[in-house]
């Protein structure tokens, strides 16, 4: 019944295409940084490190006393003391190569990797405090919130971007769709003189923007995922910027935009037809 | 066919005014207006342009609600009705629009099936070619509406008024645009459909329009003088 329209039909699919491209990346981005702090706070989360700071000729007793308390500790998979060599190279990259670290008294450092279970963390404080009094437990607790925290944040925003992306898209359309009910207000004026219910003309409005918007986003998905694909792919030293994108069925995820896209502009387009009709007698 | 109108109408009062009255930018255009259409009626409303027929006709299918008064519609007060109750109203008065207000991106044959196709409602193409042959427009279904001309347009909208079998029929200045022998055959279309049973309210400032057709059925003269509507005497 609704005459074809060329500026807002350009415009819905236009909209939608745009919208649902950067929706795309917004999903990439949040999806992979999500990723990313999770293998970081994996990987923190299953070790410990046991710092031994005592009198040199302490230092062997203590280290014995408390590789002692590890293995009887439930949840510790392994404890091992490293070797000096080990402490050397942990410290090359702030001291440099050269220098004599032989010489300094250096803590002894004991790498603790839990079970999946894991373990009592203020139990097994005391316990060394009682046997080893120069040993210090760091469950890398103070790395991990942060890491948790950054985690949920970017993917916040993330989600926050989708949803902003989806409001501009509404707003977008809801702009095309009074446009289009201006520009035709004459048939929507014969229609209702007819018999027409509104939710008959509105429908004839609705459809026709949902199935623009549908198109449109369809189009915008396509485009994204070709462009996440030629993106870069993951490289140690490239790190986050080129951790980029989805994995094996996530490629099909941003489908999910094409009839949120839809839903978007059915609702923007439904809210707009019957806020104009309402005005119609 | 008549007695089965007569009977879908009952004892009921199509459409009445009871001291009704239309003010538009502070001025009264129509005041006091109280009047009833009883069912199989032909009447026509006169009056100079200007004062009033169209309002008064918009007033019959609820495009105008009155300022003051009462409109009946089918024994339903206007104010009364939601949106859908007035559009399913609309369905059982077809209105012949002066400027015809058809759909020009649609052909003829659509515009005319309009109110049937907004009801949801199918009709066979050959009971619509027949509609459009009896109105003369039979070879015209594709056409599209700018190409008519002034004539074909007002028989159309006739066409399209009668094709949901709607018991009351507005006219406003359908012969307005005709020449003579066009507004006749119009007129006759008019009369038979109100021998089928319909009935129908014409507004026209065309008199020798109103005496023909008085010459052929018992119509009755509405005319709108100083916002009133009075029974026209026989000086017509």
């Amino acid at each position: 019944m609704v005459p074809p329209s060329g500026a807002s039909a350009w415009l819905t699919s236009f909209t939608s295409g745009a919208m649902t491209f950067l929706a795309v990346f917004a999903m990439a981005l949040s999806l992979a940084s999500g990723k990313l702090a999770n293998r970081w706070a994996e990987a923190l989360d299953r070790t410990a490190t046991v710092r031994i700071s005592a009198p040199e000729d302490q230092m062997a007793i203590q280290t014995k006393a408390v590789l002692e308390v590890l293995k009887t500790t439930p949840g510790i998979a392994e404890a091992r003391a490293l070797t000096p060599e080990e402490s050397t190279k942990l410290l090359e990259p702030w001291f440099g190569p050269d220098l004599p670290l032989q010489d300094l008294p250096l803590p002894q450092l004991v790498a603790v990797t839990e079970t999946g279970a894991g373990y009592d963390a203020e139990g097994l404080r005391q316990r060394l405090a009682a046997e080893a009094p120069g040993a210090v437990l760091d469950d890398h607790l103070r790395w991990r919130r942060p890491m948790a925290e950054a985690a949920g944040r970017l993917r916040l925003l993330g989600l926050l971007s989708i949803v902003l992306i989806g409001l501009a898209m509404a707003a977008m359309i809801t702009l095309a769709a009074n446009a289009a009910l201006a520009a035709n207000a004459q048939v929507i004026r014969v229609l209702r003189l007819v018999g027409a219910r509104d939710t008959y003309i509105a429908r004839a409005f609705v459809r026709r923007f949902t199935l623009r918007a549908a198109s449109g986003a369809l189009a915008g998905v396509v485009l994204g995922l070709i462009g996440v694909a030629l993106l870069p792919a993951q490289d140690a030293a490239g790190g986050f910027l080129t951790g980029l994108g989805f994995s094996g069925l996530g490629w099909l995820l941003p489908l999910v935009l094409v009839p949120l896209a839809a839903l978007v502009a059915f609702l923007a387009t439904r809210t707009a037809a019957f806020r104009t009709l309402k005005r119609l007698t | 066919m008549v007695r089965k109108q007569a009977a879908r109408n009952g004892t009921q009062t199509l459409i009445a005014f009871e001291n009704a009255a239309y003010s538009y930018g502070g001025g009264e255009l129509l005041s006091e207006i109280t009047l009833r259409l009883a069912p199989g009626s032909f009447h026509f409303l006169t009056g100079p342009s200007g004062s009033g027929k169209s309002t008064f006709l918009k007033l019959c299918y609820a495009e105008l609600l009155p300022t003051a008064g009462r409109v009946t519609l089918f024994d339903r007060e206007v104010r009364d009705l939601s949106r859908d109750d007035v559009a399913l109203t609309r369905r059982r008065i077809g209105v012949v629009h002066q400027d015809c207000q058809f759909l020009d991106h649609l052909p003829l044959s659509s515009n005319v099936a309009l109110p049937l196709i907004v009801a949801g409602r199918t009709t066979a193409t050959g009971d619509l070619q027949d509609l459009l042959t009896w109105v003369g427009l039979g070879p015209l279904a594709t056409a599209l509406p700018p190409s008519l001309s002034g004539g074909e347009r007002q028989r159309a909208a006739l066409a399209r008024a009668i094709i949901m079998g709607p018991d009351v029929i507005l006219a406003d200045e359908p012969t307005g645009n005709l020449d003579w022998e066009m507004s006749l055959r119009l007129l006759t279309l008019l009369v038979e459909l109100n021998r089928m049973g319909k009935t129908i309210l014409v507004a026209t400032h065309d008199l020798n329009v109103i005496r023909q057709a008085k010459s052929q059925i018992a119509a009755r003269v509405l005319r709108i003088a100083k916002r009133r509507i009075q029974l026209a005497g026989a000086d017509l």
